[in-house]
């Protein structure tokens, strides 16, 4: 089985972020650049299953990134990943993500796969939405929000998450999910891993090689962002002042039936 | 749905770090990187929950060893044989965040890769290195290091543990004091004069990418009488006639085991020695390799302290306003984040030169004896910011400033490493 994990590299998720008023992009010069803390989630499902699997079953990790990105990308392969599949290409600088896209479901479809395992979103755009249009432009069933991800013979079966339960969904092979925080905790590769990592594969790809003859990048972008502003600063907290556990307990249950937490 | 930012990066960024103000850690490569979120990930998960429980008790929980070796980072610093062969640099990494945890657990990393480890894969035949390696890179087999005894501290060279020759064997009898894991050891790897150099001959091989130059107050490494030379036996714990006793009642690395250990005609057979050390010169190479493990393991010990400090001095209040905001306070704290940015520099430095493979046993002195030194006063200064809640074990700080009187002391004391310095820069030995 093929599996396929698409990772975005993103500025340091406890930097502050900054974006430049000229371009109106994020800054990402001077910051350090890290895995997609989500794609992590999804590298670890996919790595999960193929231990279950066993037999000839792969993990590649598909990226598009400059290719300085690399020894970014090589986390993912200490991780566990068995090789790694990057497109690098000035072209793509500025690609929105319908780009994003477009590419990476070029480059996927030309590795071959049974099932590509995304994150939610990144920590960078937060648009959430690649997954849905890598499943649409890969012709595919696409399960998204998962909290569980199991493959029984050539079918998916998966919990997805709702917004008050889940719901248990299934869809034969080849097929896309994606996966949330919920559904493991991600490993942290072992010093072996890191010192293998260094023999595994990074296949640097243009566009072009990746057979992506739609223009994409700044110019192909379908998206503009036409502003930005600083959301408002958050209020300070309620404090509550109980006469007792009891009392306290029952203003925090209060509360919570309030926002609909319970 | 819970669509959070996961807190994963250990990674800080920010415009002044004060944890990291110049920003040390981004010189580090992408592997070291690596290695220390896993290490440090491992150390919040399964050293800190607990630590001061074990700390408490004096004891050291025997399953951290596969725990530990399944992390990776037991002889990481070595190549081939289940090791990672990671740089020098980042097993430095690996040592600063464990210590970060407890020195005690520094120590049995230490103890088991470099002089363990070590001496097996530098010194041992093939047989030895497959036999032993795999199994200790794993944390299956615990291993520890037999050099001091009770009147031979920093005075290695006047050793009382003897080899005998008899036949095809070695009978070891003397004894062996404050050895790490000693209780809790597999094997032991022990240094006994021999009465002539009759030993079966090997070539050091490559492992060993220190030179070695005789301690300072080593005397000559054969001791002349009759051709005999100090050797190292690779003893298994069961043999007949080798016992251990642990030393009970320390108030410094309770977390971690302290033994003697004692040989009473242990007959071992001459298969068990290595073949590759001759004279004090491996061990003293074993030395250098855990004594540069001390160089940035001090220093987690004291970022750790430095932290528990900051973080108080911004919380407590007295006279109206947090202890922070007072000058002498904010003083201390200057003193300390200089001097643990120096010490990182001096650790990063160091570990360049022997990854490069330029590293003078002098170099490693410099920086044991400035980082343990400078690491034990930024414990101690923390420990008088946190007031009476620094003498509790609520807090790290008491417990790490307890442990590091220790690291001072062994690999070496601060004065041997004085005295290697001085006799370096005069030419001049002090001990003759």
């Amino acid at each position: 089985m093929k599996i396929v994990v698409t990772v975005k590299l993103v500025p340091d998720t406890n930097a502050d972020k900054r974006i430049d008023p000229e371009t109106k992009r994020l800054v990402r010069t001077g910051v350090e650049t890290v895995l997609n803390p989500f794609d992590e989630y999804a590298l670890e499902a996919a790595l999960q299953l193929k231990e279950k699997a066993g037999g000839d079953t792969t993990v590649t990790v598909v990226t598009m990134a400059p290719e300085n990105g690399k020894e970014v990308v090589r986390k993912a392969l200490a991780m566990g990943a068995d090789d790694a599949v990057m497109l690098s290409d000035p072209q793509a600088e500025g690609s929105d993500v319908w780009g994003t896209a477009h590419a990476l479901a070029k480059a996927i479809a030309q590795n071959g796969f049974d099932l590509v395992v995304c994150g939610t979103q990144s920590t960078d755009a937060i648009t959430g939405e690649l997954p849905g249009m890598l499943a649409e432009l890969l012709g595919v069933p696409g399960l998204t929000y998962l909290r569980k991800l199991e493959i029984d013979g050539t079918t998916v079966r998966a919990e997805r998450e709702t917004d008050n339960g889940y719901a248990r969904i299934s869809a034969p092979l080849p097929a896309l999910a994606s996966v949330t925080k919920s559904i493991n905790e991600p490993r942290y590769p072992s010093l072996r891993g890191i010192m293998g990592a260094k023999k595994k594969t990074i296949a640097v790809r243009t566009l072009a090689e990746a057979g992506v003859g739609q223009e994409i990048g700044n110019a192909g972008a379908r998206t503009e962002v036409t502003g930005f502003e600083t959301p408002p600063a958050r209020g300070k907290g309620e404090v509550y002042q109980a006469a007792d556990a009891v009392a306290g307990a029952q203003k925090i249950l209060e509360f919570l039936r309030e926002k609909k937490f319970v | 749905m819970n669509l959070g930012v996961p807190k994963r990066d250990t990674v800080r960024t920010k415009a002044f770090d004060p944890i990291d103000p110049l920003g040390l850690d981004r010189d580090l490569n992408s592997d070291e990187r690596l290695v220390r979120d896993t290490v440090r990930s491992f150390v919040e998960r399964r050293i800190l929950p607990d630590i001061a429980t074990w700390f408490e008790r004096g004891e050291f929980p025997k399953e951290l060893a596969r725990e530990v070796g399944e992390l990776g980072v037991l002889g990481m610093h070595l190549d081939g044989y289940g090791c990672a062969g990671a740089s020098a640099t980042a097993y430095g990494v690996a040592c600063r965040e464990l210590e970060a945890g407890d020195s005690g657990l520094r120590s049995f990393v230490s103890v088991q890769g470099s002089l363990a480890m070590f001496p097996v894969r530098a010194y041992g035949s093939e047989e030895q290195r497959e036999e032993w390696l795999p199994r200790m890179a794993r944390g299956e087999v615990i291993g520890c290091f037999g050099l001091t005894e009770y009147d031979f501290g920093s005075d290695p060279a006047g050793m009382r543990t003897f080899a005998r020759r008899d036949g095809g064997d070695y009978v070891l009898d003397g004894s062996k004091a404050w050895i790490t894991s000693g209780g809790i050891a597999d094997v032991a790897l022990v240094w006994a004069r021999t009465a002539s150099d009759d030993g079966p001959t090997g070539t050091a091989s490559d492992g060993a990418t220190t030179r070695t130059v005789p301690e300072a107050g080593a005397r000559a490494e054969s001791d002349g009488n009759n051709g005999g030379s100090i050797r190292g036996f690779i003893v298994p714990a069961g043999t007949r006639g080798f016992s251990t006793r642990n030393i009970e009642r320390k108030l410094s690395l309770r977390a971690s085991v302290t033994s003697e250990l004692s040989f009473d005609s242990c007959r071992i057979p001459a298969r068990y020695m290595l073949p590759g050390a001759r004279g004090l010169r491996g061990p003293l190479s074993c030395l250098s390799e855990a004594r540069y493990g001390i160089v940035w393991g001090a220093i987690g010990a004291a970022r750790a302290c430095y932290e528990a400090a900051l973080s108080y001095a911004r919380t407590r209040e007295q006279f109206g306003k947090p202890i922070g905001g007072f000058q002498l306070t904010q003083e201390k704290l200057v003193n300390m984040l200089l001097e643990l940015q120096k010490a990182q520099l001096l650790a990063t430095q160091i570990g360049r030169l022997k990854d490069a493979g330029t590293l003078l046993p002098q170099h490693v002195s410099i920086g044991k004896l400035n980082n343990v030194r400078e690491a034990l006063a930024i414990c101690r200064e923390a420990r008088t910011i946190l007031g009476a809640s620094g003498i509790t074990l609520e807090y790290p700080v008491i417990r790490h400033m307890n442990n590091l009187e220790s690291v001072l002391t062994y690999e070496g004391t601060s004065e041997i490493h004085t005295l290697i310095l001085g006799q370096a820069i005069t030419g001049i030995a002090a001990i003759t």
